[in-house]
Parts: structure tokens; C-alpha cells; sequence
């Protein structure tokens, strides 16, 4: 691909990491409006975040380890939980994908020298941290942490004298930041697309991030009113969702989740689009129905929109209502499994490279097959009345989630982080750390779906001996998950001190364009936009021009 | 395809992003204000009674007068617009001026009639409210919150405005580079269209 | 595709068109106002969204130059449209039908 694309000279191009514009030390970061910068910012931010997200869930898990009290009072319990959700929800995945990859790579996946409204973006990084220092203030305040779990039901939620108002100021402001994000990604793959690359030529990340996008703009924008709304019914006594009040709780539920349940797809479609990526790199061969995964992204962003009150099932609906919202459920299952089918269809006598990032996309679609096909299950209306609140939600959503979501993220880190710093792990070690987090994970949450399943519910503090083996199982792989995370951490900073300095631009053998540029990249990515003239996984073609090559 | 075209416009500016970009949050303000609205409607649905009722306490002739200060002012943020296509910096900075002054009547309108409210004892939390039926409350509760939110949308609207009259003085808005100014329009018109919807929905459904 | 150019400007109304269209406004709102003063029962709401439906158009159209915005303003618009609709509905489907 290279031959078809203007040749990249360094002239007088230094890297983005030595380059400063106005500001100098720290403040070159944190002020900076440069794209791959404010990547960087949220990865630091984001992987900070996500370690006290681990520890509360550690927590979690330990005090449920033995029946009865195990290490907290039944308070705090509910605050741990409450925070693991929102952390892990509103700081961790949601921003996830998007905020620190989509920012670093989207503009040179499709020829750009930065995002459309950069200062923006840098506002949206600013706002992320609003949030983050909220949620942490909420936790350190008098009246103590949220204990409504991260859903902030009504009526409990303008009851409670925990400090709902900053958990829900700060998700509200999370939500505004997820927004900027959106805005700024639909116009900069409509506006700053290079020539030539035209839709069906760019890169299925991209395709993955649009697709979120437009549900980040929508969809956000109506949880932040909701979450809203109960502050303003909190601090003022107006009449909105309290029953005693006239409201009805229900319908505030069905609001939450209008956001909520599109919210679990702008986690999981940037993971698809990450592993769409990969696998054709690791696989060395093009992409199997490009146009297929491409559409199925906007697919599932339309349906995923259209399947909310999937969560209500038991909250007390129409049974009109719970007909069609289950019909919906079965129909998003179809876009996904497009997915899923075009990436096996993708492995098949491609010469398979076991490279760490392979090892996270193969593991992400095994685990997100769980976690998909498990939803499934939910969506059907007889069983979900059974399953309803107990831990094989739990299960479910964690192997979205985390096997899903989480997986995908460490896949990006894995593949793209060389590139972003010019550094190489170490790749023995990042094999120990994903079998140890593989293991860990489902040692994890696969009793939660046996116990589920036996009738466990969720979120409780306490439970009958019966299931006091699947909860120390669980237990036991909390350790594991979490032995296997602190080598991961290890392995990649350790890289950033001291891993070995690579200026290779093609690492692993990608023909997108990141991998024709600079590593890591210079400042303005590019130093002749490149002009596009085929598509992005066009493996056997490459061949062909080398052999050609070879002829002559 | 557009592609080939828009290659060169990142490196400067690009106007039709920028535009872009502010219609993607105005869905953003409409899908904020579509939430409330969605409780506005099943509220209503459920009380329709006790809606009809509390709508009587609004004076209609207020709201139409406001609604009727509001599209003027639409027209006029418009107009300034279309002076500066012209060149005419003057004409449109006092079109800009009349859209702040109409806005600041739409306040001071809306500031009496809530005052006029709260001496009548109807607000969030009042013993004369509480004792009404509950779908009573809710139409108060939805009424303060809907109407104070487009309100907020108003003052911000009249900042932002303001900011770009300083801009269009200092020659930063002319003829050839106006888009800050549409951006501020395009958001000008979605508050009015967000009254087009609450005016009627409030006032008019005795 | 239309032709476009971002710098040099497409989109100049008349300011007489500016004025009909606000002319229309009142209109509309007059007879939104005359029809809530009658009783017409149900269909007062009715008639009270259609008319600010055509209000909204107009001004979108008209003030907010999306007659003569890129093909792709349109259809986001519509996207955002059908978003909202589509919600309203199946919000609906849990409170309207039994």
C-alpha cells in the first residue's frame, strides 16, 4: 500500500511526544489540543480510574467470600458497589475506546491531521476530570457515597441522605464530555476524510466509532436531563418522579434507560471495531464482508436504541409493551452475530499470528459470544422473570462488559500502544498476564451464572450456605483477575521506562494508514495528506504486487 | 463524491463543519428538552383531567405575547445574519442589539408571571400546591422546570449573543468569515422552536 | 452531489422572505390561539401540535437555512427526528395500549 501512498519524510517533523507548542512541561499536556496528546491524557486518566474500579470490585468480592460480615458493614457494601458501577460505567467504559483510541487513531485511520474542533476535544478531556474529581468528592463528603447503585432508581434515590446530588452532577457532566466526543467524531469522519478514502475504504474502527458517535449525541443527552431532574427534585421538592408526588417511578426507569441500554453499545462497538482491526492482521488476510461488519455497526447502533425496556421486564409493563421490547431484544442479537460470523469467517485459513493482541480479540469473541447469547436468554420474557436481579445478570453483563469491552480495550493497549510510544513490551509477559486475567476472569464470573441461575440475587450482602461455594470460587478468581491485571500494568509501564525503543513504522504487519506514518507519530501525523486508491485489508493484493516485484 | 473537495479546508477552516458540528448539538438540546417532554406527555396522558385544569391558572395572553417576542426576535437574529452577507456591519449589529432587547422582554415577562405565580403560592414545594391533586403538581412541576430550563436556554442565548455583537464591532464577524454568527442563530432559533412547542402545550390545552 | 464550496457563501435570502416567513409565524400562532379559545375537545391538542409542527418547519427551513444545507444536514435531522419518534412510540407501547 505503501507504493500507492504519498511517501512520508521526516524532514524537520519531530515526534508528537518531544513536540511543544505554546506551553511548556506538564502544561504542554494538559493543555494541548492535539489529538494523540489528549489520547494519552484520558489513557493515564482512564487506567487510573479503572484501578480504583478494580479495587472496589476486589472488595466486593471479599467481603462476599464468607457468609455475614467478612470485612464491611452492609453500608459501606452498598456504597462499594454503588461506586464500582459508576466508575467502572461512567469513567472506564463508556469513555473507554472512544475517548483514548478513537482520539489517538481515528484521524490518521482516515488521513486527518487532527479531530474537526480540537479545543473541543481538550473541553471534553477537561469535563471527563470535572466528573472524575465529583464522584471522588461524593465519596469524601459528609452524608457518604451514593448507596443507589449506579442506576439511581426513584424512589430511593430522592430518599436516601447519601450524596446522590454529586454522583448525579458528576455523571451529568460525564455525559457532556461523552457528547463533545460524539459531536466531534461524526464531523471529523464526514468533513476531514483524506482524498480517496472514501466510506467504504476506511477502516472498521472508524465505521465502529461513527456509529457510537451518533448514539453518544442522541441517546446522552437524555439520562443527563433525567439525572438532572433528580437533582432538581432534590434540592428544590419540585414534583417530577416521586410517587408521593404524583410521579411514577417506572417511567423514570424507562428514561434511565433510554440512555442506558444504547449506552452498553457505545461500549461494546468500539471493542467490535478494535477487533475488526486486529483480526485481519493477525490472520493476514482481508477482512471477510467488510460491508457486512461496516452496516452492522449501524445496525446495531438503530436497534440497540430501540430495546430499552428490556430491563423492566419485572418493573411492571404492559404486556403490550413487554411483547414488543422482547421482540426487539431477539432482533439486536442479529447485527452482532453478523459480527461474530464474518470474524470466524475471517480466521479460516488465514495464517494465524498468536501475537498478545490476537490472544485479546480471540478471547473477546469467545467471551462476548458468552455474554451475547446469555442476553439472549434474558430477552425471552418467561425466563428473564426468573432471572431478574439475580447474579446471572451479574455474569451476563460482566462478560459483556469486561470480556466484551475490557477485552477489547487491553487488545488496542496491546497492539497499538508501540505505536503510540515507539517502545515494545515485553511479549512473553503480556502472554503470562492475558492467560492469568482469562483464567481470573471467568473463574470469576462463570459461578456467578450457576448461582444465578439457583436463585442468588444480586447486589445482596448476605446469602444461604448453599451458595457460599460458587461465591468463594469466585472469590478465589477475583485474586487471579487481579494477579493477572497488576502484570499487565507492570509489563506495559515497565515498556514505557525501558522497553525496547522501535522506530519500525509497521509493527505488526497492519495496512492501515497508521502504520505507514512515523513511530511514534509526528505532530501533525501527516506530511502529505495521503490519497487513498483501495481499501484497507487488501492482503492478497499486496501479495500480489510483492510477487509481481519479485518477477521483475 | 464531496471527499475530493474537502481535502484542502482542514488545513484553514471549514465552514459546513463548523455549521456540522453546531447542528449535532442542537440535536443534543433537542434530545434534552425530547426527555422532558417525554414526561410532559405521559403525565398528561395519565392526568389529563387535572392538566386541563392547572393549565386555567397560566394567563394565555402572556404566553402569546411572549411567544409573539420570541419570533420577532428569531426574525431578527435572521435579518443580521443577512446584513452581514451584505457587507452591512452596521445594519446588523443593530439587528443583534434588537435580538438581545427582545430576549430581555421575554425575561422580564417570564420574571412576572412566575412572581405573579409565587404570590398566588404555587411553587415547587408550597403548602397550597401540595394540597392540589397530584396531577396538578406534577403540570406545576413540569410547568417550573420546563419553562426555567428554556429560560436558562434564553439567558446563555443572549450572552452568546452579545459576544458576538462585541465580534461582528470588531470586524472578527464580516462578510467573508460570519459562521460564529450563524452557529449563534442556528442556536437561537432552536430556543424558539423549543417555545413553539412549550407554548402551546402549556397555555393553550384548557 | 451539490457543488460546494465552504468558504465563499451559497445561502442568501432575501430579507423579504425573512419577513413573510415571520408574518407566517403570527399567523400560525393567531390561529393556534383562536382554536384553544373554542372548545374542539380532543382535537385541540391536535390541531396545537400540527401547528407548531409547521411553525418549526418553517423555521428550520427558512431561518435556519436547512433548505439550502449539504444533503447530509437533511438527513441528519431526519435521523434525529425518527429517534425521538420512534422513542415516543415505544415509550407509549407501555402506557397507551393494555
Amino acid at each position: 500500500m505503501l507504493k500507492d501512498t504519498t511517501i512520508i519524510s521526516t524532514n524537520g517533523h519531530t515526534s508528537f511526544l518531544d513536540y511543544q507548542g505554546k506551553y511548556k512541561g506538564i502544561r504542554s499536556w494538559i493543555f494541548s489540543t492535539d489529538h494523540k496528546r489528549i489520547g494519552i491524557l484520558y489513557l493515564i486518566a482512564l487506567l487510573s480510574f479503572f484501578a480504583v474500579g478494580v479495587t472496589f470490585g476486589f472488595l466486593i468480592r471479599l467481603e462476599l467470600f464468607t457468609q455475614g460480615k467478612t470485612i464491611v458493614d452492609p453500608q459501606t457494601y452498598n456504597a462499594f458497589f454503588t461506586l464500582h458501577g459508576v466508575i467502572m460505567i461512567f469513567l472506564f467504559v463508556i469513555p473507554g475506546l472512544p475517548a483514548v483510541f478513537g482520539n489517538f487513531f481515528l484521524p490518521i485511520l482516515i488521513g486527518a491531521k487532527d479531530v474537526a474542533f480540537p479545543r473541543i476535544n481538550l473541553l471534553s478531556w477537561w469535563l471527563y476530570i470535572i466528573g472524575g474529581v465529583l464522584v471522588i468528592v461524593s465519596i469524601l463528603l459528609p452524608g457518604g457515597p451514593a448507596d443507589t447503585g449506579w442506576t439511581f432508581y426513584i424512589p430511593y434515590s430522592v430518599r436516601t441522605s447519601t450524596n446522590v446530588i454529586f454522583t448525579g452532577l458528576a455523571a451529568f457532566i460525564l455525559g457532556f464530555s461523552s457528547i463533545l466526543t460524539g459531536i466531534n467524531f461524526v464531523t471529523t469522519i464526514h468533513r476531514l476524510r483524506a482524498p480517496g478514502m472514501d466510506w467504504f475504504k476506511m477502516p472498521l474502527f472508524s465505521w465502529a466509532l461513527y456509529a457510537t458517535a451518533w448514539i453518544q449525541v442522541l441517546a446522552t443527552p437524555i439520562i443527563g436531563i433525567t439525572l438532572l431532574l433528580i437533582v432538581v427534585e432534590r434540592v428544590l421538592g419540585v414534583g417530577l418522579f416521586d410517587p408521593a408526588l404524583g410521579g411514577d417511578p417506572i417511567l423514570y426507569q424507562h428514561l434511565f434507560w433510554i440512555y442506558s441500554h444504547p449506552a452498553v453499545y457505545i461500549m461494546i462497538v468500539p471493542a467490535m471495531g478494535v477487533v475488526s482491526e486486529i483480526i485481519p492482521v493477525f490472520a493476514r488476510r482481508t477482512i471477510f464482508g467488510y460491508k457486512f461488519i461496516a452496516f452492522s455497526s449501524i445496525a446495531i447502533a438503530l436497534l440497540g436504541s430501540l430495546v430499552w425496556a428490556h430491563h423492566m421486564f419485572s418493573a411492571g409493563m404492559s404486556s403490550t409493551a413487554q411483547f414488543v421490547f422482547s421482540l426487539l431484544t431477539f432482533l439486536v442479537a442479529i447485527p452482532s452475530a453478523i459480527k461474530v460470523f464474518n470474524w470466524t469467517a475471517t480466521l479460516y485459513k488465514g495464517s494465524i499470528q498468536l501475537d498478545p493482541p490476537m490472544l485479546y480479540a480471540l478471547a473477546f469473541i469467545f467471551l462476548f459470544s458468552i455474554g451475547g447469547l446469555t442476553g439472549v436468554v434474558q430477552g425471552a420474557l418467561s425466563v428473564d422473570i426468573h432471572l431478574t436481579d439475580t447474579s446471572f445478570i451479574v455474569a451476563h453483563f460482566h462478560y459483556v462488559m469486561f470480556g466484551g469491552t475490557g477485552f477489547g480495550i487491553f487488545a488496542a493497549l496491546h497492539y497499538w500502544l508501540p505505536k503510540m510510544f515507539g517502545r515494545m513490551y515485553n511479549l512473553k509477559t503480556a502472554k503470562v498476564g492475558f492467560w492469568f486475567l482469562f483464567v481470573g476472569f471467568n473463574t470469576l464470573y462463570f459461578p456467578l451464572f450457576v448461582m444465578g441461575w439457583l436463585g442468588m440475587p444480586r447486589r445482596y450482602y448476605d446469602y444461604l450456605p448453599e451458595y457460599a461455594i460458587y461465591h468463594q470460587i469466585s472469590t478465589v478468581g477475583s485474586w487471579i483477575l487481579i494477579t493477572g491485571l497488576i502484570i499487565i500494568y507492570y509489563n506495559l509501564i515497565k515498556s514505557l521506562r525501558s522497553g525496547e525503543k522501535i522506530t519500525a513504522r509497521n509493527i505488526w504487519g497492519g495496512e492501515t494508514l497508521e502504520w505507514q506514518i512515523e513511530t511514534p507519530p509526528t505532530h501533525e501525523n501527516f506530511h502529505d495528506i495521503p490519497k487513498i486508491t483501495h481499501g484497507p485489508y487488501e492482503y492478497k493484493m499486496n501479495d500480489e504486487l510483492a510477487e509481481k516485484e519479485e518477477v521483475k | 463524491m464531496i471527499t475530493q473537495e474537502h481535502a484542502a479546508a482542514h488545513v484553514h477552516r471549514d465552514d459546513v463543519g463548523a455549521r456540522m458540528g453546531m447542528w449535532l448539538f442542537l440535536f443534543t438540546e433537542l434530545l434534552l428538552f425530547g426527555g422532558m417532554f417525554f414526561l410532559y406527555s405521559v403525565y398528561r396522558f395519565i392526568n389529563q383531567e387535572q392538566f386541563n385544569i392547572a393549565a386555567k391558572e397560566l394567563n394565555t395572553l402572556v404566553g402569546t405575547f411572549n411567544t409573539i417576542i420570541l419570533l420577532t426576535s428569531s426574525l431578527t437574529m435572521a435579518l443580521a445574519i443577512g446584513a452581514i452577507q451584505r457587507n452591512n456591519k452596521s445594519l446588523s449589529v443593530f439587528f443583534q442589539t434588537l435580538t438581545i432587547l427582545l430576549a430581555f422582554g421575554f425575561l422580564i415577562n417570564k420574571y412576572f408571571e412566575w412572581s405573579i405565580k409565587f404570590h398566588h403560592g404555587i411553587f415547587p414545594g408550597s403548602e397550597i400546591l401540595l394540597n392540589k391533586p397530584k396531577g396538578e403538581i406534577l403540570f406545576f412541576g413540569l410547568y417550573y422546570v420546563m419553562t426555567g430550563l428554556h429560560g436558562l436556554h434564553v439567558v446563555i442565548g443572549i450572552f452568546l449573543i452579545g459576544f458576538m455583537t462585541r465580534l461582528t464591532m470588531k470586524n472578527v464577524i464580516n462578510k467573508d468569515s460570519y459562521v460564529k454568527l450563524e452557529s449563534a442563530g442556528l442556536y437561537w432559533h432552536l430556543v424558539d422552536i423549543i417555545w413553539i412547542f412549550l407554548f402551546p402545550l402549556f397555555y393553550l390545552i384548557t | 452531489m451539490e457543488k460546494h464550496n465552504s468558504l465563499a457563501e451559497h445561502k442568501q435570502h432575501g430579507y423579504g422572505i425573512y419577513i413573510l416567513v415571520w408574518l407566517a409565524l403570527l399567523a400560525l400562532t393567531a390561529v393556534t390561539v383562536t382554536v384553544a379559545g373554542i372548545n374542539f375537545g380532543g382535537i385541540t391538542v391536535t390541531t396545537a401540535l400540527l401547528v407548531a409542527s409547521v411553525k418549526s418547519y418553517l423555521v428550520l427551513k427558512i431561518f435556519m437555512h436547512l433548505g439550502a444545507e449539504q444533503k447530509a444536514f437533511k438527513v441528519f435531522v431526519l435521523v434525529a427526528l425518527f429517534f425521538i419518534i420512534i422513542s415516543f412510540i415505544l415509550l407509549f407501547s407501555d402506557y397507551s395500549f393494555i
